[in-house]
């Protein structure tokens, strides 16, 4: 058990915001919101809000850093100071620091870098209102917003968590049950093949919560995906 | 222009979007063309854009891109610096263009470059040369190709450059139909106008409905009820 007394579900199962054990916060997507950027999306994931703006390809600097055979994605998460109660020193700092890179490693899975050798991709994140699994909320944004920008992949990675609160295994915890749970399985997905190309786990699960987690991962990441795709094809007013 | 291919709204009326990672099925015997890979013995679309079927290959238009140069491209390009004998263009491509002083159409003494072009100026040029890696280089000697000192430039995405000029030019007509006014469509998306003031401007409105609308059918009418207005 989490420390406190705090209770995450009420006798018929339903949890504290309305929700049952298996089900997402609602999410909306929004591309173009950045018209400057080559390509970008606005986020809103429960109470968490992002906006994710992609650059590029550019010519990568400084030169040290250039590769020759292929593109490097410049990935930076970032928290805006006011996107949670406590203020957020301007800046990267560990847990950015640590975001930006597993961001990265997953993107880097499935955009096609090889086609732009020496160059940069930018990618920007920045979380403007956080309540728990902004990591998510970001790369599934990223993912947008590289699509938006017409950069080649071979999938677009959808990020979703499940979690532990109660001994309950439970689907994307808000903040409440994230703080009080005892675990938390964030995972990156790509839909179309059901390959996983990010993973962290937080706390201890069983080999049933475990199995149970990722299932409902799994489940969630097909709705996300199908809210991506009807955002894309929303921005070019057309249907598939 | 150098563009050969036809967009897909001229195919059918119907255009399909698609997605990073959308399964578009096995079509045995068809090529993968730009922005389709095949796995696993699928075609899988590689980008969001248009489908676009003609016969042999299925490949995607894409909706945005940035501009990717090929020798002969004739662009407009802003000077962002310069060595004693070699100016850096921005050709709205990943890497800048380089233009020699021994490409450009005066004779210039070495290190008195800037007395030509300074940074900022804007210049038609042709893109002589491209390597591997995309690095380019630039040529201002030839017919046309010069320093721009007056009128304005418009930016379009460039994969929607074919649509601008139309099946054998006849949107570029459209467009000049507008107003009275000089136009050059650079390949990297700049598009130079030089004219009389309400001209341009009934010009520039038709880019917006184009830059805005280019993947939908039926752009050619809604340009030509522009033109009736």
């Amino acid at each position: 058990m989490g420390y406190g007394d705090y209770q995450c579900m009420d006798e018929n199962g339903i949890r504290e915001d309305g929700r049952k054990a298996d089900e997402m916060r609602p999410v909306e997507i929004e591309c173009g919101v950045v018209p400057v950027a080559d390509g970008s999306a606005y986020i809103k994931w429960g109470k968490n809000e992002a906006i994710a703006a992609v650059y590029g390809p550019m010519e990568a600097h400084p030169r040290k850093i250039q590769r020759q055979d292929r593109a490097i994605l410049d990935v930076r998460y970032n928290m805006a100071p006011f996107s949670t109660s406590d203020r957020i020193r301007p800046g990267f700092n560990r847990r950015s620091r640590e975001i930006s890179k597993v961001t990265r490693d997953a993107l880097e899975s499935v955009v096609d870098l090889e086609l732009y050798p020496r160059s940069k991709i930018r990618v920007e994140i920045e979380i403007i209102c956080a309540e728990a699994g902004t990591r998510c909320c970001g790369i599934t944004a990223a993912s947008v917003a590289l699509a938006d920008a017409g950069i080649p992949m071979s999938d677009m990675v959808v990020s979703v968590a499940a979690g532990k609160c109660n001994g309950i295994v439970l689907m994307d915890l808000n903040k409440p049950e994230d703080n009080y749970g005892e675990a938390d399985l964030p995972m990156g997905i790509l839909p179309m093949t059901d390959e996983l190309v990010f993973l962290q786990m937080d706390g201890d699960l069983s080999m049933e919560e475990f199995q149970l987690a990722w299932d409902y991962n799994m489940k969630a990441a097909h709705e996300v995906h199908a809210i991506m795709v009807e955002a894309l094809q929303k921005r070019y007013g057309g249907e598939s | 222009m150098s563009e050969d291919s036809t967009p897909t709204e001229h195919d059918s009326g119907a255009v399909r979007l698609v997605h990073p990672g959308e399964r578009i099925g096995a079509h045995d015997g068809v090529e993968a063309g730009h922005g389709i890979r095949r796995l696993n013995g699928e075609l899988v679309a590689m980008r969001m854009g248009t489908l676009r079927e003609d016969g042999k290959t299925i490949s995607v238009d894409p909706l945005s891109s940035r501009y990717v140069p090929r020798a002969g491209d004739l662009v407009v390009g802003y000077v962002e610096g310069m060595t004693n004998n070699i100016w850096f263009l921005d050709i709205g491509a990943s890497f800048n263009a380089i233009l020699p002083m021994s490409l450009a159409p005066w004779k210039v003494e070495f290190g008195a470059v800037r007395e030509h072009l300074d940074v900022g100026d804007a210049v038609i040029c042709r893109v002589q040369e491209v390597d591997e890696t995309h690095s380019a280089v630039a040529t201002m000697k030839g017919m046309g190709l010069r320093k721009l000192k007056s009128g304005l430039l418009e930016e379009i995405p460039p994969h929607i450059i074919p649509q601008v000029i139309g099946k054998g030019g006849a949107m570029l007509q459209s467009l000049k139909s507008l107003g009275q006014s000089r136009m050059v469509i650079g390949q990297n998306g700049r598009i130079w106008l030089d004219g009389e003031h309400h001209g341009m401007r009934s010009i520039r409105a038709a880019l917006e409905v184009i830059r805005e609308t280019a993947h939908l059918p039926g752009l050619k009418e809604r340009i030509d009820a522009l033109v009736n207005e």
